[in-house]
């Protein structure tokens, strides 16, 4: 039986390596693949304490809601990505400052 | 140490060595492909647990939906994504990442201290279910539980998430038509 801490251990380095590639990364797309990373890990959380909960499913059902909220998310971070790069022909959040059109 | 510690061990490695190869690349593309090798290991990981139900809805949702879909903007936002490509200075020791580091080796210490004095594997409610045997074995019936939750005990969120799914999937669409008057 595999350890829970291993569990905790391993999300935790998966999310600071996400909240790294947020911080650190000049482009739009880079920074959404950083965030599914620390939803990754938050998932993995719930599914290692969800082990315990035989009858109700609590941590398993919760994992895919979230896996569910995450492809929402996407679309729609997506697409307004898509539009940041037809109107600014970039998608660095550095360069893209103004507020009005 | 028996064969699922061993996995493991050899799942969490793909996964965090791959995720690494993300966080430092300089190839974009190189690195979203790289990200299909974490989500599989994750999906692994979850298979240790005894969630594969789980496992097979990251696979399909993560590998099939959002993975594509990145790939999609990708290539729609056409060569400025790639001009990143030609910048050589993009090491990861560049001075400017150096708060990013910080930020992240303090946050790290402090996520490791929290769960090493948490000690998950002795939580009062963990006890009581190992006590009363409420803990999944890999017997394979879980699914069919988890059909009978989600119409069951967790239909509220069920229809919840299904309502906002679709409020953000027509939101999506709506934002990335083609406008007809500039």
């Amino acid at each position: 039986m595999i350890s829970l801490t291993n569990y905790l251990v391993v999300s935790a380095i998966l999310f600071c390596i996400g909240l790294y590639i947020v911080l650190v990364k000049r482009n739009a797309i880079q920074i959404l693949i950083g965030i599914e990373m620390m939803l990754n890990a938050a998932i993995l959380n719930l599914v290692a304490f969800g082990k315990f909960d035989r009858h109700n499913n609590g941590g398993q059902m919760f994992a895919l809601f979230a896996i569910v909220l995450a492809a929402a998310t996407t679309a729609v971070a997506l697409a307004i990505v898509l539009n940041v790069y037809r109107r600014y022909k970039t998608i660095d959040p550095d360069k893209v400052d103004q507020l009005k059109d | 140490m028996s064969a699922a510690n061993i996995l493991f061990y050899i799942m969490s490695f793909i996964a965090l060595a791959s995720a690494g190869y993300v966080a430092v690349s300089k190839n974009l593309v190189r690195s979203v492909f790289i990200f299909f090798v974490t989500l599989f290991a994750l999906a692994g990981l979850y298979v240790l647990a005894l969630a594969d139900f789980v496992a097979v809805t990251q696979i399909v949702v993560y590998v099939g939906g959002i993975l594509v879909l990145i790939l999609f903007a990708f290539m729609l936002s056409g060569r400025e994504t790639l001009n990143v490509l030609q910048h050589p200075d993009r090491s990861v020791w560049k001075i400017t990442n150096l708060p990013a580091l910080l930020i992240v080796a303090l946050l790290f210490i402090v996520l490791i201290n929290v769960i090493l004095k948490t000690d998950a594997d002795h939580l009062g409610w963990i006890s009581d279910s190992i006590k009363t045997k409420n803990y999944i074995t890999n017997s394979g019936d879980m699914t069919g539980n988890i059909g009978v939750n989600l119409m069951t005990r967790y239909l509220l969120p069920f229809e919840i998430i299904s309502i906002l799914l679709m409020m953000a999937l027509v939101g999506a669409a709506h934002l990335s038509r083609k406008e007809s008057v500039e």
